[in-house]
């Protein structure tokens, strides 16, 4: 399609206004402008959290927060991107933590400061229930919080936008962490199959697949048994 | 309400009217013959007009796509007059270049094999975690179930690759996939389980077995997203925003760290280093033959033509993956990626009249060639309209064979990516058409990650060999911590015992020397480290005054 056929639009990057096509997603208009990322795009495709965004459309007070590249341009769109966030991360050593609601409170005391306004939620991008996760942190409900939290992208808005100043993402992280470690707990059978690695029980049966003339391993593999 | 046009509309009854009909059928497999013939004919990979020989360095003749051989016949970024090499900014044992799965793995086990956290540096080009490794969403292989084995996989593994991978490294691919699951629980990994304690295990295109190992269809999100947080846990120092330009070597001929590119202040530093990890990803932001790509934005092959500067031999670069079903609409997100698992749940491809035309779990370059051929060979496709051709994905299978709720619990980003554009994937399909995704080759390593410039360890997708001509769903995961520990550890190891000489830029010289006495003149430059997307208009008018 010529340029000249597309449907054209208004947008405001950072205040300054440009005219762009009116199908594109925030990072494509913002590239359409004449920008070059260097922060703030990432994967592109909705899986890596690096195009935090703001904005705001004509006529409303709302500030909004959207990826950039999941985002169409809608008309009179105010765009700010927000590529980081100066986000408190604690470090810990995941072998000396207990599944318990002190881990929260003792790295990220701050969580107690909630005040269910949910501004967290409204935030996300990835419309996951963040305040419900924060909350389930706080009442020691680590499988809940790992659960609720599970889609998150780390993008750093709910963070930027909580007034308790709590970072959910990192709390979510640690959620995280401590339901696979502690609650699920590690397949002891996978640590049977490594042994037996280990003890080099593969060895001769894959030694003999690789000795043999490639027609023959052809006919192994062609005539393979499959059990799916 | 549909999420598709009028136009479509009819295609979309037919996919409802068969699709009762189509639950518990599937469609014969090829036979290696078939398979053969439909590569030969369909597969892009194919055209013989879309390659040429390389015609410089160590690897002149291995036949590549020509965007790759237009990275490699290209003049180094940097010439040795620009840059300063007595300031040593960083002075390391272990460097490491790129943080997506391979480098994580690898700083970490650097750090585990007794190298102090202030003698490894991380660079990144973006932010640390950004790379393709996080956007992988269908799973990862690992031959850990009872009723699988490395030596099944190993078959697996080889057949896919047409039988050009290099054994051995297929056989530590297999190997040590069951270690890597083991290591990812002990740091906290969420994988889907049934009830019982085991793993919820899927098949995959080429698989003998279920091996596929998932979190969600966020595999790759909740595998890189741990690796990160444990990265922070250890303090090991990083930079992000900071690429490599240039391997540094010194006068003993050996790879001695590396020109960094500051990106925010636009000053080059300089890191010496016994040891050098280059995990710097694949080349998907090429967009071989205009391809779309699911690639991150800085997937620009950066990699190979830093190695092939210092002399580093690469292979099986003529061998690109086509991932067989990225978005063919809507228009946004066209070339993104739609995961394998949608197949390996029960997904069936169809054509324009609601007919399965290929087994929906064929390897990758068999499954991409068939949709291509149904669309431009048979006329068969479904024309969207601004004129892109795809087959449908029948998503709603899913939930009529695994029951109701198993495409939101099992797809959330494919669910929640397609809802954005109005489309419900439990109640419509997808429509798809191959899109780059892979590069299959890439450095030439030993099962030590070695390459043939000793001090340079290479591993994940900017390496060869592992995956032959054609890698499997999910084992490009399962490399990356495979071989990321592995360069992690072999890196520290030498670390130990190697001294550095006299820095030297000596290579880029060279360089030029080989692209002269080839007759190749050219303005290019490698690597590129970013793409461009801008508009025309900007790019006609650029000024470069601050």
């Amino acid at each position: 399609m010529e340029k000249d056929e597309l449907e054209m639009i208004t947008i405001y990057v950072m205040g300054k206004k440009h005219r762009v096509p009116a199908d594109l997603t925030i990072m494509k208009a913002m590239e359409y402008a004449g920008h070059q990322f260097r922060r703030g795009a990432g994967c592109r495709g909705g899986f890596c959290g690096a195009c935090a965004t703001i904005y705001r459309t004509q006529g409303s007070y709302k500030l909004q927060g959207a990826l950039a590249c999941q985002k169409i341009v809608v008309e009179g769109m105010y765009i700010a991107q927000i590529p980081f966030s100066p986000a408190e991360k604690k470090t810990y050593d995941l072998d000396e933590l207990r599944p318990d609601v002190k881990v929260f409170l003792e790295y990220y005391p701050e969580i107690a400061r909630c005040l269910s306004c949910n501004t967290c939620t409204k935030a996300c991008p990835q419309d996951i229930m963040v305040m419900d996760y924060v909350q389930a942190a706080l009442r020691g409900d680590i499988e809940e919080a790992a659960k609720l939290s599970f889609d998150c992208l780390g993008c750093g808005l709910c963070a930027v936008r909580c007034p308790a100043e709590i970072v959910p993402y990192n709390i979510a992280q640690l959620a995280r962490r401590l339901y696979s470690r502690y609650i699920v707990g590690l397949s002891e059978y996978i640590l049977k199959r490594v042994h037996e690695v280990e003890e080099g029980k593969f060895d001769d049966e894959i030694e003999e697949l690789k000795s043999l003339d490639r027609e023959t391993l052809k006919n192994r593999y062609e005539t393979r048994e499959k059990r799916l | 309400m549909s999420g598709y046009p009028e136009a479509m509309q009819e295609s979309l009854r037919l996919v409802e009217k068969t699709r009762p009909d189509r639950v518990g059928k599937t469609f014969p497999t090829m036979t290696a013959e078939e398979k053969d013939q439909i590569l030969r004919d369909w597969h892009p990979d194919y055209k013989e007009e879309s390659k040429r020989p390389l015609s410089i360095g160590p690897s002149s003749g291995e036949i590549m796509p020509h965007e790759v051989a237009d990275i490699l016949e290209a003049h180094p970024a940097i010439s040795p007059t620009m840059i300063d090499l007595s300031n040593i900014t960083y002075d390391l044992d272990v460097l490491v270049i790129g943080a997506g799965g391979a480098g994580l793995s690898a700083a970490l086990l650097a750090l585990e094999s007794g190298i102090d956290r202030d003698r490894i540096l991380m660079v990144q080009k973006l932010r640390l975690g950004d790379a393709n490794s996080k956007m992988s969403q269908g799973g990862i292989q690992a031959a850990d179930d009872p009723d699988d084995s490395p030596t099944i996989h190993y078959l697996d593994v080889i057949g896919g690759g047409h039988y050009a991978n290099t054994p051995d490294l297929a056989e530590t691919l297999v190997k040590e996939g069951p270690d890597v699951i083991r290591w990812h629980e002990s740091l906290g990994v969420i994988y889907d389980k049934n009830p019982d304690g085991m793993m919820q295990l899927a098949p995959g295109g080429g698989t003998s077995r279920k091996r596929m190992h998932s979190c969600k269809d966020y595999t790759g999100l909740e595998i890189t997203r741990v690796l990160v947080d444990e990265f922070l846990n250890r303090e090991i120092s990083y930079v992000e925003f900071t690429c490599a330009v240039e391997l540094l070597m010194d006068d003993k001929g050996q790879v001695a760290g590396s020109v960094l590119y500051d990106m925010d202040s636009d000053e080059y530093l300089i890191a010496r280093a016994k040891s050098t990890v280059l995990a710097t990803g694949g080349f998907g932001r090429l967009h071989i033959q205009g391809f779309e790509t699911t690639n991150h934005y800085g997937s620009t092959g950066d990699g190979i033509a830093m190695a092939y500067h210092v002399g580093a031999k690469l292979r099986d670069l003529d061998s690109t993956q086509f991932h067989p079903t990225g978005a063919a609409y809507p228009e946004q997100i066209v070339g993104q990626l739609c995961t394998e698992k949608l197949r390996g749940r029960g997904a069936q491809p169809l054509n324009k009249h609601g007919e399965l035309f290929v087994y929906p779990l064929e390897t990758r370059d068999v499954e991409a060639s068939s949709i291509i051929r149904e669309c431009y060979g048979r006329e068969n496709g479904i024309v969207t309209p601004t004129g892109i051709r795809g087959v449908w994905l029948d998503t709603p299978l899913i939930d009529v064979i695994n029951g109701e709720g198993t495409i939101e619990r099992e797809f959330a980003a494919m669910f929640r990516n397609f809802n954005k554009f109005d489309i419900d994937i439990r109640e419509e399909p997808m429509l798809v058409f191959p899109t780059l995704h892979y590069q299959n080759g890439g450095v030439e390593i030993n099962t030590q990650c070695e390459t043939n410039v000793p001090g340079l360890f290479v591993a994940g997708e900017v390496a060869g060999g592992v995956h032959g001509k054609n890698r499997l769903m999910g084992n490009s995961q399962l490399d990356l911590y495979v071989f990321g520990r592995r360069a992690g550890r072999f890196a520290a190891e030498r670390a130990k015992k190697a001294s550095i000489g006299d820095l030297t830029l000596g290579h880029l010289d060279r360089y030029e020397k080989w692209l002269a006495d080839a007759g190749i003149e050219t303005d290019r430059r490698a690597p590129l480290l970013l793409p461009e997307y801008r508009g025309k208009r900007t790019l006609e008018h650029q000024l470069k005054l601050l």
